[in-house]
């Protein structure tokens, strides 16, 4: 097992770092290129944080969807071509849902604050 | 020690802008290996004249297969600019005695390029509600250039196009199945040749627009122009990717597709709205494709962090591509 504090923490608190600290001393190029890395490492926690639920339940709806295990490269790569072919499509129960809970899932940690992702987001009903 | 571009340039304007002594204040812009963006300033007796250089360096003059070529571009440009489009005056095509590879030096435009700003910005207020409706105007009279003036240029369908985007898609060997579904659908629904077939711009989104308090002031950019459907400019311009937040605003986040058609209408083009939207799916796709690029040139030796990242923006073209083609409730 290895040690505290975890790699979210790390990232966090470099990001912060550089966020708080770096970023007011910076202008011109250097200042754009930083604000890229920040949003690198913010993207990199997120990850850490949210992916791991999410691809466990990807890969569960897939293995439902295609009826065989597999691991989530796999059955993403037999999903995309099942739907080139056209044996599946979105008059499949559960294609078109499955292909809009992934691509939440996606920008959660690609891009939470892309438009389209805030409207989409404010249609679904809050867990509570 | 080796002459610098401003070694170059310096050689260069006296010997087609009579009255020049030289240059000043040559800064690079922007561009990867292939293709540079140098501003700089003619130094002359009248006043100093703005411009801009746009090059392939030495050794990176053959054009990728689907850019029209620097040559070609400047052609572009000069026919724009008789033809009243706003464009840069083009001031000099780059020769062998310049040294400086292949390209074109062009007047400066003053104005703005960056989306964030032009949608934002308080000094764009009164432009903005007339942009849409003018860029219309301005993409029709780009759709009635003349052929027979213009350079060899790709002559592309939708069908090619369609073809192409699945060829770079599978090339990148990363299963998207929304990709697969868009794929899917502009197959099925493909409206087939268009019954005009007219230079098309083939990148007219900000960025490559210059605009200034009074409106469009500049088009930029031809490295993607061919021959094909009109309609694919006015379907790439309402893409969400150029909406920069703004996403109920479909023309660039500027206004409505009725105004940007209003303005087409009005200088004598044709608009078929349903071959718009279909060439705005194909658009959504399209960037979709172009960002996992980033993502496969990242991979694949340029080393880029910004480039990395675009490569994580391939999933909001996935989102919109769910909106066109699969809306919720």
């Amino acid at each position: 097992m290895q040690d505290e504090p975890t790699p979210i923490e790390l990232v966090t608190a470099v990001a912060d770092f550089l966020r708080d600290d770096i970023a007011p001393a910076l202008k011109g190029h250097s200042a754009f290129k930083l604000r890229v890395a920040i949003n690198a490492l913010d993207l990199v926690a997120r990850q850490l944080t949210l992916a791991g639920p999410g691809e466990d339940a990807e890969r569960a709806r897939l293995s439902h969807l295609l009826g065989e295990e597999g691991d989530l490269l796999d059955l993403n790569r037999k999903l995309a071509e099942a739907i080139g072919r056209g044996t599946l499509d979105l008059a499949t129960p559960g294609v078109a849902e499955h292909l809009w809970r992934t691509t939440m899932d996606k920008l959660a940690v690609d891009q939470p604050n892309y438009a389209s992702y805030r409207r989409e987001l404010a249609r679904e009903p809050k867990p509570s | 020690m080796a002459a610098t571009t401003e070694d170059r340039l310096g050689r260069s304007v006296p010997a087609w802008c009579p009255g020049a002594t030289g240059i000043a204040g040559a800064a690079r812009l922007s561009g990867g290996a292939s293709q540079e963006t140098w501003s700089f300033d003619i130094v002359h007796p009248d006043g100093n004249i703005g411009a801009i250089l746009r090059r392939a360096p030495p050794g990176y003059g053959a054009a990728p297969e689907r850019a029209a070529g620097l040559d070609a571009e400047a052609v572009l440009m000069r026919e724009a600019y008789e033809a009243g489009i706003p464009s840069p005056r083009v001031l000099h095509v780059l020769t062998a005695a310049d040294e400086l590879g292949t390209g074109f030096i062009m007047a400066r435009v003053a104005g703005e390029t960056i989306p964030r700003k032009i949608l934002r910005d308080a000094q764009f207020a009164a432009a903005r509600p007339m942009l849409a409706r003018q860029l219309g105007g301005v993409l029709a009279k780009i759709h009635r250039l003349d052929p027979a003036r213009l350079p060899k240029l790709r002559r592309m369908t939708a069908a090619k196009e369609i073809a192409e985007l699945a060829q770079d898609y599978r090339d990148y060997q990363w299963p998207r199945p929304v990709f697969e579904l868009a794929l899917r659908w502009l197959r099925d629904n493909d409206p087939g040749p268009s019954a005009e077939t007219t230079l098309v711009h083939g990148d007219f989104r900000h960025g490559n627009l210059i605009v200034g308090p009074d409106g469009a002031r500049a088009v930029l950019d031809w490295e993607l122009a061919h021959f094909g459907d009109p309609m694919e400019d006015l379907g790439w311009i309402c893409v969400n990717s150029w909406r920069f937040g703004e996403i109920d605003k479909p023309v660039g986040g500027l206004g409505r597709r009725e105004e940007l058609f209003a303005g087409y209408e009005a200088e004598g083009g044709h608009v078929d709205p349903a071959r718009v939207a279909f060439w705005e799916v194909m658009g959504t796709l399209r960037w979709g494709v172009m960002c996992c690029g980033m993502m496969h040139r990242f991979r694949t030796g340029d080393r880029s962090m910004e480039r990395a990242m675009i490569g994580r923006r391939t999933s909001e073209t996935e989102i919109d591509l769910l909106r066109l083609l699969a809306p919720r409730g």
